[in-house]
């Protein structure tokens, strides 16, 4: 056994840092599906509760759905349960490359390619198609998964402050010798929820020779019109080089991803992108839902109505009881705190309330940035923001903090 | 030299820093968290194109990155060859 008592110690005392730091995740159980009302097993071993949950990536309420499940049973009987294979040996169903072909026509793009998660996708992605002549230019805000991604390819790579047009254009000028640039963003921000300025990216990116990569994890199925994303709401459809995407949040909740964009940078990732070549893709009973999600938007707005009305009404809500929001009209509405402990004392209060909202803290958001991350549902009905809008002026009340400005929270409770 | 020194502290703090924050010409930049690794590309890059040279990879370490002196010194001996 290799597994010494020295070996077992590093581990215990690097946990142990962990836990003194405040920084110890733990996860909280579910006892039914995913939802707007679900029953909760916190801490473990103690009696089930009933909460309504506003934290999940749930965005248009289809995790659940029941024409959504009964088209993963069908998927189920008729594909089976898995592929035992990888995409190229044998690995691809019809029923993939259909989902590619709908993923496409849905985004607005040229072709798509599947990964198992958006996370391999943005892993895979810049080494697939960039070397160490090129640049890659990203916002100072965009997701972790895109940060693994970055380090993993061979070009260099520089930031830019976040949403900061000329700074971005700054970056541009300075790395205008590289053989090829690509600027990279996400479309819906996932911790302050704001949206990228696509639109102006779009010039610069153009003006420079640049391409323009956006992660539409936070967007896809509800931002726009008509749902397709951030590059409808701005206006740019078909001018994106390439989108990520994830079918494990608004697109049914399940797993699984993809890059969708130029036919040439889509195969240059089936050639060469590692998570697509070595690891199986998505399974034919997720294949078969996410197809039934992209019908259920194709046909109509309903649900991504419905989730911005309930997005309206919650952030008004929370407004108007004194709490501090990080400014925006997206789904995701973060509640400022500024303290991480208050952060935490917040969230443990609200679930007492019934209401499951996650406080977030450095090393997650900025120091000194600490919230509870409050995200909208098409799930949600108005009883339900109502009841949770009661909570939270409860708690608030509690606090002290309702009415009072960043400065002042932070004079009470440190930052 | 002095000259050299506030145009590269200026470029940090409008590059890294919140507004209103500031630097000494010691402050360790690297080491103190201010400027990450992935940064001091567009420091290299600047400080290639200011000053018309070329800075070979093997001497862009982080510690010689790692205050405005440091940067400083690093600059001269490449200006100087």
């Amino acid at each position: 056994m290799a597994y010494s008592d020295k070996t077992k110690g590093i581990y215990q005392e690097t946990l142990k840092g962990i836990r003194d730091a405040g920084l110890f995740k733990v996860e909280r159980f579910i006892h039914s599906t995913q939802a707007a009302d679900i029953e909760v097993e916190f801490p473990v071993g103690s009696t089930l509760k009933k909460a309504i949950n506003i934290c999940a990536n749930n965005y248009l309420g289809l995790s659940s759905h029941p024409d959504v499940i009964k088209a993963a049973h069908e998927g189920l009987d008729v594909r089976g349960y898995g592929m035992s294979s990888v995409r190229f040996i044998c690995g691809t169903q019809d029923i993939h490359k259909e989902l590619e072909h709908k993923v496409t026509e849905f985004l607005g793009t040229e072709d798509t390619i599947l990964f198992p998660s958006c996370m391999d996708a943005n892993a895979g992605f810049f080494e697939a198609v960039l070397t160490k002549d090129d640049v890659m230019i990203s916002d100072r805000l965009v997701h972790a998964s895109i940060i693994d991604g970055i380090r993993l390819a061979p070009a260099i790579h520089d930031t830019f402050k976040h949403s900061d047009m000329a700074h971005l254009e700054n970056k541009l000028q300075l790395h205008a010798d590289k053989r090829l640039k690509v600027v990279i963003t996400d479309g819906v921000f996932s911790m302050d929820g704001d949206t990228a300025k696509l639109d102006e990216m779009v010039v610069l990116c153009e003006k420079y020779d640049a391409m323009l990569f956006l992660d539409e994890s936070h967007s896809s199925g509800f931002i726009g019109k008509t749902g397709r994303g951030t590059h409808e709401k701005c206006g740019v459809m078909g001018k994106i080089d390439v989108i990520t995407t994830t079918f494990g949040k608004a697109l049914g909740g399940a797993s699984g991803g993809c890059v969708s964009g130029r036919k040439e940078l889509v195969e240059m990732c089936r050639q060469k992108a590692r998570p697509y070549l070595f690891s199986n893709t998505i399974a034919p009973v997720v294949v078969s839902g996410v197809l039934r999600v992209l019908e259920i938007l194709s046909s109509n707005t309903e649900r991504r109505d419905k989730l911005e009305k309930n997005t309206e009404f919650w952030r008004k809500g929370l407004k108007e009881a004194g709490f501090v929001l990080k400014d925006g009209d997206t789904p995701i509405v973060p509640v400022m705190l500024f303290n991480a402990k208050l952060a935490q004392d917040v969230s443990r209060d609200l679930f007492e309330e019934g209401i499951y909202a996650i406080g977030f803290f450095f090393p997650v958001v900025p120091q000194g940035q600490a919230r509870i991350r409050t995200q909208i549902s098409a799930g949600h009905e108005i009883h339900h923001l109502e009841k949770a809008l009661e909570a939270f002026r409860k708690v608030g009340k509690k606090y002290n903090i309702l009415g009072k400005t960043k400065e002042e929270i932070i004079q009470m409770y440190g930052n | 030299m002095d000259e050299m020194k506030e145009i590269v502290k200026k470029y940090v703090i409008d590059e890294y820093m919140e507004e209103g924050d500031t630097i000494a010409y010691d402050t360790p930049l690297i080491s103190g968290g201010i400027v990450d690794s992935f940064s001091m590309v567009s420091l290299k890059r600047f400080l290639e194109n200011k000053y018309n040279i070329s800075i070979p990879d093997d001497d862009a370490t982080p510690e010689a990155f790692d205050s405005v002196n440091k940067i400083v010194d690093l600059v001269n001996r490449f200006i100087k060859k």
